[in-house]
């Protein structure tokens, strides 16, 4: 679905080829500052890449109308973000932002139970824990019920516990929807756990592990 | 002249006593200001004595194009004044989008006031029309000069939020709104606060100086009013006119977020 070519970001990322299929879940690990968030932004189009070119199937992505493109492929980044009001407005954001019509508050509740968030709709999200914020933020971007999700350690600030929980409920979303799922963890039983491939990043080039690229490719 | 007392060159000098008090406090305090106060004042001092011979001139010899030229000398100080007073240094695009919605907003007040309220005969009587033209540009140099530094910083301080809202698929004006309204109600709090103020925490300059040379309270109160008023829409129409270009500068073509475009700022 994704496939970058010659893609350089500065002095940060340099990717000389590298492809994301379609609905699949691709995990990206990597040392702290290797440009794992670099990546994601590219492919979010909140960054354009300097040299090389992204191209979504046939489509180069700076032919696409960047807006739109978000709309469609989400990204949570790694450092959770609520906006003034309450979990339900934190919920609904997203929705609003993208000019579609607001969930009812059952498809709210189902989001929260997807990130096993049992919180009410009403309460102040400014109040909530960090990952509780983390989940929320992530639920928000479900609701929004994209083609692709880019996840920039969701789970980071969740017992392991807990980020598996959200993990199983989260890929099975995944897989039932026919959705792209890109994450990015510093978590390695995770990415082996539930990834259908895993990107490495060292030193800014991307490596795909051979054994997983080829047993997904047969 | 009716009424008023025009000062002796001794007692305008004892006025500069107060220079000094304010000389003795900061040395005293050790608060290293002293070269600045001392600017200030002789400036402040050449400046309207400049301004005064000017002034005369204009009145004297009254035409349009003296009228005009004087606004738009004003026009320009009063933009290189924000431009220079911003944290750091500002992109031409945004220098371009400050001169406009001055420019703009001062104007279109300046003739509906000259025109409509005031009614002037011939309409660049000088005698009104700089002294007005004076209060609307200083009121939204200082409006435009607040929502200019109230915007960078709002970029810059919730750059994480705009972004935040960017990823989810918000058009550039919705992830800015709030900082945009922010900086709208920062730069017209001065104002609201001079109209609430008005008459009884200060009386303003203007009619202090009718007031003073013999005008009848009632006129002066009149004029400030429909001034005040003038004030209020000239500084509400530059200051919407410029946030609502300024945000834009934030973002590049592709929608993403770029703090330098809007200049590179010193913190
Ligand atoms: N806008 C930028 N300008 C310059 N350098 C940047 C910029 N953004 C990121 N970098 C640098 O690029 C490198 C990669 O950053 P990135 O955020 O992609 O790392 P990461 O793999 O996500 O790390 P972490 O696991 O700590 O989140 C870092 O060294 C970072 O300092
Ligand atoms: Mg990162």
């Amino acid at each position: 679905m994704f496939r970058l070519k010659g893609v350089k970001v500065k002095g940060i990322l340099s990717v000389p080829e590298l492809t994301i299929i379609r609905n699949t879940i691709t995990c990206i690990v990597g040392e702290s500052g290797s440009g794992k968030t670099s990546l994601l932004r590219l492919l979010n189009q909140l960054d354009s890449p300097d040299e090389g070119e992204i191209w979504f199937d046939q489509c180069p992505l700076s032919e696409t109308d960047p807006i739109e493109w978000r709309r469609n492929v989400v990204m949570v980044p790694q450092a959770p973000i609520v906006f003034k009001g309450t979990v339900g407005d934190n919920l609904q954001i997203g929705l609003s932002f993208s000019d579609k019509p607001a969930a009812s508050d059952e498809r709210l509740m189902q989001a929260l139970h997807l990130v096993c968030l049992e919180k009410g709709l009403a309460q102040d999200a400014e109040n909530l824990s960090g990952g509780e914020k983390q989940r929320l933020s992530l639920a928000r971007a479900v609701l929004m019920n994209p083609m692709a999700l880019l996840l920039d350690e969701p789970t980071s600030a969740l017992d392991e516990d807990t980020a598996n929980k959200v993990f199983q409920r989260l890929t099975a979303f995944i897989r039932e929807n026919g959705k792209t799922l890109v994450i990015i963890t510093h978590s390695r039983s995770i990415a082996d756990t539930y990834a259908d491939l895993i990107i490495e990043i060292k030193d800014g080039m991307p490596q795909v592990d051979g054994r997983v690229y080829s047993e997904r490719n047969d | 002249m009716n009424g008023t007392i025009d000062l002796l060159f001794w007692q305008l000098f004892a006025a500069y006593l107060f220079v000094l008090i304010l000389v003795v406090i900061v040395r005293i305090r050790g608060i290293p200001r002293e070269k600045e106060i001392f600017i200030a004042s002789i400036r402040m001092t050449l400046q309207l004595i400049l301004v005064g011979y000017l002034l005369v001139y204009v009145f004297k010899y009254t035409h349009p194009v003296y009228t005009l030229l004087l606004v738009a000398t004003m026009l320009a100080f009063s933009i290189r004044t924000i431009i220079k007073r911003a944290k750091g240094n500002l992109s031409y695009a945004m220098k371009r989008i400050i001169a406009f919605s001055m420019t703009s907003g001062i104007l279109v007040s300046l003739i509906f006031f000259i025109f409509i309220v005031l009614q002037l005969e011939p309409w660049y009587e000088p005698r009104y029309v700089i002294p007005i033209a004076g209060m609307i540009v200083g009121n939204s140099m200082t409006g435009i000069a607040l929502g200019v530094n109230s915007l960078i910083e709002g970029m810059h301080i919730q750059k994480d939020k705009v972004e935040a809202a960017l990823m989810l698929g918000a058009k550039p004006k919705a992830a800015a709104r709030n900082i945009v309204n922010q900086a709208f109600d920062s730069a017209m709090l001065p104002t609201i606060n001079s109209m609430v103020g008005m008459g009884i925490v200060f009386l303003p300059g203007m009619m202090t100086g009718q007031i003073l040379s013999g005008t009848s309270p009632i006129v002066a109160v009149e004029y400030q009013i429909a001034i005040m008023l003038g004030i209020v829409g000239s500084v509400s129409l530059s200051v919407i006119l410029f946030v609502q270009l300024g945000y834009r500068t934030f973002f590049n073509h592709r929608s993403q977020l770029d703090l330098e475009g809007s200049g590179k700022i010193q913190r």
